[in-house]
Parts: C-alpha cells; structure tokens; sequence
C-alpha cells in the first residue's frame, strides 16, 4: 500500500467471536491505531499469534499473519523479522499463552531483544477453555480448577523481563484506549523488544479482574513523574507488587534490536537460481 | 599386503583423539588416497574411551571392515576394545613411559615410542598424539610430506611455530621408528595425483543448504545434528543469511517456520529427541502449507537412547509423527555426497510443494569422512525452484472478488501461489485451525474435505512430476533382491563384491513418496530388507507396499553395519530361504 493506511485498514472483514464486552476489542482496536499512527501498513506488517481467545486476532486483523501453536508465537514472530527486518512484526498472545505455556520462550525473547512488540492481553483467567485459573490469577482466586484458591503465586510478568535483560517494558489497560494506543505507538517505535502487558478483562469468567477493579486501582506513569529511563526507578517500580502501573515502566534508549547486532542486513527472501558463484570454493574447503 | 590400511588412534575422551584422526585422514585424503572414516566415542566430555578409525586406499571406499593394522593406543582399554580386529601383524604403538602398563598381547607388534618426552622435546607434552602421527607414518610407509601439509592447514592459522613444533614432533616419532626398529612392516602407501576433499555427512548437509540457497537456521545442539549448524554458523552469514541457536527444539521450528513465512529458504536440523519435541509444529508446518526442511540425524533410541550410537529407528516417526494426516516428503540420502544434493533437493520440493521435508540422514553418515572427487558436488547442475512464487504483477489474478489473497487458493495440482510479506495486495493470513481458501478458520464439513483433498493432492502432483527412483546395483534379473535405505548403501555395495551370490541390489533415497517396488519384489525369489533397526521399519513398509513377504536383516547394537558381516548375513538369509523353499 502506497498511500498512508488508515487505522480501518487493519480491520478484516470478519467478525470477532468474543463475547460482547471482551477487553480484547479495546486491545486490538489500539493496536490497529497504532499500527497506522506509526505509519504501517498491513503488507509490511506481520502478526503472530498463539492460541486462545488472543489468538484470534489475526484473523480479525487484515495484515500478514500467522496464528501458530500454543505459546509459541514469539520464536515465530523471532524468525519473521530476522529473515526480514523491513516488516513491522507485532506479536500477540494471552497470559496463558505467554507466561504458561510459553514462559520458556518469553525469557529467551526478552533478551534476544529482536525488534518486534508483544502485546499480552492479561486477563488473568483462561477464557477459551472456561474459565481455569491462569498464570497471572491471584493466589486466592477460585475456579474450576480451583475451588480453594490457585494456592500458587502469580508471574510478575513485568518483573521476569525486568530480569530478563528487557529493553521496553509497559503496561496498558485496554478500555483506557488513548493511554493503550500511545504506550503501542511507543512500542513500536523503540528498537528492540517491547513488552506491553495489557490488561484486558474477561467478562464472562473473571468476576474478580474486573474493568472497575483496574479503573480504580491503575496507577498512571504520567501522573507520577517517572523516568523511564532511570533503570533504579524502574526497578523500584515493576517490583512493586502491591500497585499496578499504566504506561512505560521501563525503555533502554541504547537498546540496539537483535538483527542489527547479527548485522542482517535487509530481507532474505531473494536467492540465485541456481549455486552462488563461489559455491566450488565451499567444496575447497574440504581439500 | 592388502589394497587397504586400517588404522586407528584411541584414548580417552580429551585427549584430543578426534583432531589427531582428523589430521591424519586429511594427510591422506591430500595424497591422494580414498579415505573412510568412523568413530567409536563416548556421550561425555571427559574421560571414556573414544577411537577414530580409518580405512585407505588408492581405490573408492564406502564402508568399514573389521581389521586394524595400525592402532595408536593412549590406553589400555584402546588396546582391549580392538583386540577382536588385530591381527598377527597389527602394530600397536604405544609410549611405555607412560604410567600403564601397556600388555600388548604376543600375536602383535608392539611398538613402544616415548611419545610424551618426544612431543616435550619438539616444544610441548599436548603434541604427543603428532609424535605417535610421525611413527605411524613410517610403519605405513607414508611419506611425512603429507602429513605436514595437513598439519599447515590444522594449525596454520594459529602460527607458523605452532606448525613448526608440530611437523617437528612428527619427525621424533618417524625418526624413532626408523633408529629403533629394525623390522619391515610391509606398508607403503601409495600416493597419486587424484585430487580428493574429505567431508562428513553434516557437512555435506550444511553445504547442501547453503548452496540451495538457505538463509536462515535455527536449531538446538544435539548429537549428532550438532555439526549441520556449526558448519552454518559464519559462513551462511557471507550470503545474507543467518543461524540462530535457539533456546530449545519447539522454538527453533517455530523460528524456521517463521522466517519460511517471511520468504526465506529455512532449515533446522535435529535428532530423534529433537524431532519429538518438533512434533507439535510440523502439523501446523503442513496445514498453513509452509516450505520448510527439517533433518534428523537419527542416533539410537527410545528416549535419550545411546546419543552416541547409530541406528534408523525414526523412520516410522518422519512417515507417520504428528496427530491428524499430514502431507510431506521424507528423503533419505544414502551416501555423504547424496546428503549435500538430496538436502538441495529437499528446498526444492518443499517450496514447490510449500510442505515440510524431513531429510533423514544419521549418526553413521553424520560422523563419517569420506574423500570424494570435487566434481560429485557439480554445482553447475544446482537449479533452484522457488514454486508458485507472486509478485505485483501477477497477484490479480490470486484475488478474490473482495480483491483478497488466497493463500490455499485451490489452483487443481493442489499447489498455492506464495506471496512473501510485503508483497503489495498479498497480505493474509494462515493458521493452523482448518481453514478456507482466505486461510481463515472454517469447519464448514465440504470446505475441510476440500482443504484436506487439496493438500494431498500435493503428493499426488510431486508423484507425477518429480523422479522418485531408486538407486539400482548389481544383477537386475538376479533372484535374490537385497534392499536397504539410508546409510547402508556403501557397505552393502562393497559386500556384493566379495558375496558368491549374486544379488540385485535397490538402494531407496525416498522414504515418501516412495518408489514403486512391486515389480522388483515380485520378480525375486527372496527379498532382503537391511536396516540399522530392531523392528525393520522399512521391511514392514516394503511388505505393505507390495502385499509381499519380506525377509529381515536388522542391527541395532549402535554400530553400523560392515561389509564383512553383512556378505555372511546375506549369505545365510538366502541360503536359509532358498533351502526352506525346496
């Protein structure tokens, strides 16, 4: 697309089939603003998605997509920007998705520190199975899979790429739709990876992180005049477990995105016909 | 004396067993002598015996045999390990001043060299293994000039003193054979003219995919995958590409699926742990119709297994692993060079045919050098077919009313058109959910027969199109067939050549598709299946395949089969199967 993409670009003409009041919407409606406020467009965007109800966006978003396996969203999105760097890679997945499953991969993302954003829309439950406790549930948060409390601690998310080596670290909540679609915008334009956990509330299963609880207990960045940049203060913040915080924890402005540091130099799809020129000196080698 | 030495260096694991083998098979390979190596080591750092074997000749050479003539022993298990393959005029080198008691039994020659205060002499303990290089050389009656040129490109790098002191210490150990030993050894090894490069079969992988025009890797080190991405590393970055050694198996085929997605020619390579834990992937690989090359290097198994030992015991896991039906290719090189075409082939097939392609190789090729004439890599007949790639210009005609792509437009052959990211107009979507032609989820009941009728399609497409043929040797209307698959090939061949029978040897690269082999099976009076397995993966395909019953000559005790043995299993089986006949 030549001309510069309007936000509506990014919508497919399917219907999602979350259930009507799903933080997801607010959650990809921002992230479709600041796809085209940062000036993309879906035929140089590329978004990975694992599985659960985050896992539908691609399907509800018009760009190049793919919606893998469970969890493991971010060693595709890795391979997508590595082998070419041009596109605007936008990785989306689910508290399950990212912190379960597929917390394994999440550390090893954060500190390769490829140049792509994750978005987690945390919800702190699992929706699409129906309503089991998640990775980031409370301690004392009873499902059907636990009737007495999960009896486990939560992942600090923030906290793991913290430690991790994290270059952008932010939180967002997505019925707060300006603050969500800034704090994306600057995710995508830091170079490296970027981390945003969102929190988007289940309606159906989670009576207990609700949009009233996050309203009333968000704690916004902008109000309390924090240095993304000072790494002590951003510290002290993310392992602040008794607040959450909207906006950006953390941003190492030095942050230089894995593929420059490889020094891959541009899109890896174009090949010779046949062997390269030197190919025999390959066989050389061998003497 | 024999048209072939056997010669073997062994010790303990770190002592450096394997650059000392590998120095001397060059030397060779320089002189132009046909060299085939093998290696009997240990899954651990330290400690643990560990030998590197080779066998020379001035003619092609494509297996083992089991007879050593010259041992180089570190230690005593060295000497105990190989006692079956010694012979009365084996010559054992070994340092008496060392600590063990070196028993070196009667019917050998023992050769005592002091080579720790000989390699001290020329500059330094660590070239003992050189010193007991230069004796052999002289035993051999190999010209030393060889071995120094092998020793320049070893250590040339790193400083012409480090050269210096180590074709130094080659010379103590010639020159103390020659002072202290009055005995003729009978060798002396030609050399020739022909011009020889020495590789393995990972190698022959990683340089397979490099000049097929793979850019990106990913993988996760296992033995005795491990080398494919060594070899990458560095080198694939001077074509624009790069490896990445990913935090495990699942994500290192995540990440080569991606950057297939981003229009890149992708590979991973693993080993039978490795390509569990890849499971869960392919599936999606094969239904977003991605173009992708796995290889496992096979090692013994269940579990953990014996990493260090060969067999073929993934073949059912490559034809079959994965829930639900899944369309794919699987070849299966049978020789060193065949892992460098069938592995550029490999691109090939999964970008024509935009699905996975297993390339099966295994710990017997992986760790195996082999000399070969620079012109089996020809690499003017490299060709390479990206498949039904789109671009701007042709896009249109991809579209749908609404003007979207259709990734898994039913085109008839089963095969879509591709458009790489940022193709202008080609943005959409895959998934590995079942999906229509826009790739967006549907479980619409005809549209899912659809999709699953038009992925297999594929396979029937590439049966048409593509030469599946196997590999033919020996006595076509001969009444006994042998058939084997990956490895075996070379040590069946050099069999034939001392069996009395006369034998019909079929040699099948490709696992899926398969060639047909009913009218070879069916023209024979007995069939033969050899493979490195309990079970005979193979066998039980051939008799599925032919609705004929097969005979069975397995191993499975971690080693590769040698010729020797095989002309007496082959020769038993058709003697028991003709006698149970009359």
């Amino acid at each position: 697309m030549s001309s510069q993409a309007h936000f509506t670009d990014f919508k497919s003409d399917k219907q999602p089939t979350w259930c009507p009041g799903c933080g997801d919407f607010g959650t990809m409606n921002g992230m479709m603003k600041a796809l085209a406020n940062t000036g993309n467009s879906p035929d140089d965007t590329f978004i990975c998605a694992g599985i659960g109800c985050s896992g539908k966006i691609g399907t509800y978003m018009h760009s190049y997509a793919l919606h893998g396996v469970h969890g493991r969203a971010l060693p595709v999105g890795t391979g997508v920007k590595l082998a070419n760097p041009d596109l605007e890679v936008m990785v989306a997945g689910g508290d399950g998705d990212g912190y379960s499953i597929g917390a394994g991969h999440f550390i090893h993302a954060v500190r390769r520190n490829v140049d792509m954003t994750y978005v987690v829309m945390d919800n702190r439950i699992y929706g699409l199975t129906k309503g089991q406790f998640s990775p980031t549930s409370r301690e004392d948060f009873e499902t059907s899979t636990s009737p007495e409390g999960t009896k486990q601690s939560p992942v600090h998310p923030l906290a793991l790429a913290m430690a991790a080596g994290g270059s952008f670290i932010a939180q967002s909540f997505s019925s707060d739709a300006q603050r969500h679609t800034e704090i994306i915008e600057q995710a995508i334009e830091h170079d490296g990876f970027s981390l945003v956990n969102t929190y988007s509330p289940c309606v159906t299963f989670n009576d207990v992180d609700t949009y009233d609880f996050f309203r009333d207990s968000l704690v916004d960045l902008d109000e309390e005049d924090h240095d993304p940049t000072d790494y002590d203060q951003a510290r002290q913040r993310i392992m602040d477990f008794d607040n959450i915080y909207q906006g950006v924890l953390y941003q190492d402005d030095d942050s230089v995105g894995y593929e420059k540091r490889l020094g891959i130099e541009g899109p890896m799809n174009e090949i010779p016909d046949g062997a390269p020129e030197d190919a025999m000196d390959l066989v050389r080698e061998f003497y | 004396m024999p048209e072939d030495l056997n010669w073997a260096v062994g010790g303990e694991a770190g002592d450096g067993i394997d650059s000392t083998g590998k120095i001397f098979a060059q030397a060779l390979s320089r002189a132009g002598r046909h060299v085939f190596t093998s290696k009997d080591f240990a899954s651990r750092i330290r400690g643990g015996y560990t030998a590197y074997k080779i066998r020379t000749s001035v003619d092609e050479l494509n297996s083992v045999v089991d007879r050593l003539d010259i041992l180089v022993a570190l230690t005593q298990r060295t000497i105990d390990e190989n006692l079956d393959e010694l012979h009365e005029d084996s010559v054992v080198i070994y340092d008496g001043e060392r600590s063990w008691d070196a028993e070196v039994p009667d019917e050998q020659i023992p050769l005592d060299v002091p080579l720790k205060s000989l390699a001290e002499d020329a500059g330094g303990a660590i070239m003992q293994n050189v010193v007991a290089l230069g004796a052999a050389c002289e035993v051999a009656g190999f010209p030393i000039e060889h071995l120094d040129s092998a020793l320049e490109k070893r250590f040339g790098e790193k400083g012409q003193k480090l050269v210096d002191n180590n074709q130094e210490a080659a010379r103590k150990g010639r020159d103390y054979v020659q002072e202290n030993y009055d005995h003729d050894f009978g060798y002396s090894l030609e050399t020739t003219d022909n011009d020889y490069v020495l590789l393995n079969g990972d190698e022959a992988i990683g340089m397979g995919a490099l000049v097929g025009g793979c850019r990106f890797y990913a993988g996760y080190p296992i033995t005795p995958a491990t080398n494919v991405m060594e070899y990458l590393t560095g080198r694939i970055d001077e074509y624009g590409g790069t490896v990445v050694q990913a935090e495990d198996e699942l994500s290192a085929i995540n990440m080569a699926l991606g950057a297939a997605r981003s229009g890149a020619r992708a590979m991973t390579a693993t080993s039978g742990p490795g390509i569990d834990l890849m499971t869960e992937t392919f599936g999606l690989i094969a239904t977003t119709e991605t173009p992708l090359v796995i290889a496992d290097v096979m090692r013994s198994g269940p579990s953990t297994g014996m990493p260090t030992k060969q067999e073929q015991g993934d073949l059912n896991m490559t034809l079959y692993g994965g829930h639900g039906e899944i369309p794919r290719f699987v070849l299966a090189p049978t020789t060193i060079a065949e892992c460098f075409h069938k592995t550029i082939e490999a691109f090939n097939l999964a970008e024509k045919y935009q699905t996975p392609v297993y390339v099966v190789s295994d710990l017997a090729m992986a760790v195996t050098e082999q000399t070969f004439s620079p012109e089996e890599f020809d690499m003017d007949e490299v060709e390479i077919d990206r498949g039904k790639v789109v671009d701007e210009d042709n896009i249109d005609q991809y579209l749908d009313e609404q003007d979207r792509f259709q990734p898994h437009y039913d085109a008839g052959d089963g095969i879509s058109p591709r458009a790489f990211p940022g193709t202008v107009e080609g943005a959409h979507m895959t998934t590995g959910l079942e999906h229509d032609e826009l790739g967006r989820r549907t479980e619409d009941t005809d549209e899912r027969v659809r999709q699953v009728d038009k992925r297999n399609r594929k396979v029937e497409t590439a049966q048409n199109e593509e030469d599946w043929s196997p590999r033919e040797f020996g006595n076509e209307d001969a009444e006994n067939l042998v058939l084997t698959w990956g490895s075996n090939e070379g040590a069946i061949r050099e069999a034939m050549q001392k069996l009395d029978i006369d034998v019909r040897f079929i040699s099948v690269p490709y696992m899926f598709p398969r060639p047909d082999l009913t009218e070879a099976v069916e023209s024979a009076e007995t069939t033969v299946v050899v493979e490195c397995n309990a079970t005979g993966q193979f066998a039980d395909v051939v008799e599925r395949d032919t609705l004929t019953r097969v005979e069975r000559i397995n191993k499975y005790n971690g080693i590769r089969f040698n010729a020797d043995e095989l002309v007496d299993r082959i020769t038993e089986t058709f003697a028991a199967e003709s006698e149970a006949k009359v």
